[in-house]
């Protein structure tokens, strides 16, 4: 009796994650069968990381804030600022990477420059009307945050790895992935905080 | 005549909706304007007509038509036959979408290769897609139906499950689901509105607006074509054409959309 109650215990829960008795999700498992490589894009593009994992809970609110804390701060552990200690680059290079929404498609090929994708989610630069409205307005985002090195180590975390800070957020995490050097993060974050970029006239 | 002017009253109250939706947006304004204009005569009903003739066309190595397939309403029934599917086939044992239904159909009337029909679905400049064109026909005898996907069956509750699971499953390079860009109201990506699947309202406006005519691509495109290059901006690997995954994906959608009118084929930008 007992063990068919903790039987029908599992097998709820199964039901409910949808997991296999493996460790893959049912979904998983008819991803992988369901889809193919295409040129760049390989079919193990769908393992899915921890975060990912938790990230694909439809309702978020079900799960324990601990347990999104704790991935958190594992990503935070995982950044890696600059060995110089410098954070800004060139705001002009950063613009131009903001712009580029291009790469890591099947339609594109390993020598496709990867874009920052920045206009896709955020307003940014005033001049560029074309702009997305997933993210926040990053317009005068230094004049009202500050141009501290503190603000600019926080701005190079959250592009390196957004989920650091909010596990779940929309945002990829461009660093963590390899999609953007360090070079390129800096010129971002100059776009973002050096006093000079249009954002913040 | 009167399938242009019941078009025309689609784009229309289309164009309002998203007028209305988009205040102060003067670019998404503009966008609406533009397909309103051209509701007026929307090129898919050059697709419509190819595919009716198609369908009438004694075709393959069985040398018959499609006019005994049975898309969910009995055998030929195409009158507000898309607005019930996906839907589970008792001879199929399975939920099909309407391009799925169709190869069915063209195998098991026309003796056609299953494998053959899904290598070249999607049409391009140089190449016409018979599936498309077969496809602006049976959506567009669905025109003003309301969306009444079936919803009882236990392979359609699965369906639908794994389709919501599908939507929300996070992955690749830039962790996007579905929902990264579809679960929030009145977002943009660029200059694009985004509608809100999530939502009844936002389903069921983008859902009975598909397929359609995209205007900067001068092509027809079908449902499976949609998920299609959304995968691929989701920098995801791409969905096998008609896979179960991609069927068990409209299911979610089409039932989220259940209860709305639809407005197909629509014309997009």
């Amino acid at each position: 009796m007992k063990a068919k109650l903790m039987m029908g215990g599992v097998l709820a829960l199964a039901s409910t994650c949808l997991f296999a008795a493996g460790s893959e999700s049912v979904v998983a498992a008819r991803l992988k069968t369901d889809f193919h490589t295409k040129g760049i894009a390989k079919v193990e593009r769908l393992d899915q990381d921890p975060v990912q994992i938790l990230c694909s809970t439809p309702d978020l609110d079900s799960v324990p804030q601990a347990q999104q804390f704790a991935l958190e701060k594992q990503q935070r552990a995982e950044i890696k600022y600059p060995a110089d200690g410098k954070y800004l680059g060139d705001w002009k290079k950063g613009e131009i990477l903001a712009q580029d929404g291009r790469g890591n498609t099947w339609s594109d090929t390993p020598e496709t420059p990867i874009g920052g994708n920045c206009y896709n989610c955020h307003r940014i630069s005033p001049q560029e009307i074309s702009f997305g409205t997933i993210g926040p307005s990053l317009y005068q985002y230094g004049k009202k945050k500050g141009y501290t090195e503190a603000r600019q180590k926080e701005a190079y975390g959250r592009i390196y790895n957004s989920k650091a800070f909010n596990l779940c957020a929309p945002m990829p995490r461009f660093g963590h992935v390899g999609a953007l050097t360090e070079a390129q993060i800096k010129d971002l974050v100059a776009l973002l905080l050096d006093p000079e970029s249009p954002v913040n006239k | 005549m009167k399938g242009r002017l019941l078009i025309s009253a689609a784009v229309v109250s289309l164009g309002m909706a998203g007028m209305a939706w988009s205040q102060g947006n003067s670019a998404t304004a503009e966008i609406e304007k533009y397909r309103e204009m051209l509701g007026d005569g929307n090129p898919a009903e050059l697709f419509e007509m190819d595919g009716e003739a198609l369908w009438a066309t004694a075709r393959g190595p069985k040398n018959a038509s499609l006019q005994k397939c049975d898309l969910g309403l009995g055998a030929g029934v195409v009158k507000g036959a898309y607005a019930q599917m996906p839907r589970y086939f008792a001879d199929s044992d399975k939920v099909e979408d309407l391009e799925s239904r169709l190869m069915t159909c063209m195998v098991k009337l026309q003796g056609f290769d299953r494998a053959e029909l899904s290598k070249k679905p999607f049409g391009t400049a140089n190449y016409k897609s018979d599936m498309e064109a077969l496809v602006a026909y049976v959506v567009g005898q669905s025109r003003g139906m309301p969306m009444a996907v079936p919803t009882a069956h236990p392979k359609e509750k699965a369906a639908f499950e794994l389709g919501k699971q599908i939507f929300f499953y996070r992955a690749g390079p830039y962790d996007f689901s579905c929902a990264t860009c579809h679960a929030m109201t009145d977002a943009r990506i660029r200059m694009q509105d985004l509608p809100d699947l999530t939502s009844p309202a936002g389903s069921q406006r983008a859902y009975t607006s598909w397929p359609a005519y995209r205007v900067s691509q001068s092509l027809f495109r079908s449902f499976q074509w949609r998920l299609n290059d959304c995968f691929r901006q989701q920098r995801f690997p791409e969905p096998t054409y008609a896979s179960e995954s991609t069927i068990a994906l409209t299911s979610y959608l089409a039932t989220m959309a259940n209860g709305a009118t639809y407005q197909g084929p629509g014309i997009k930008r």
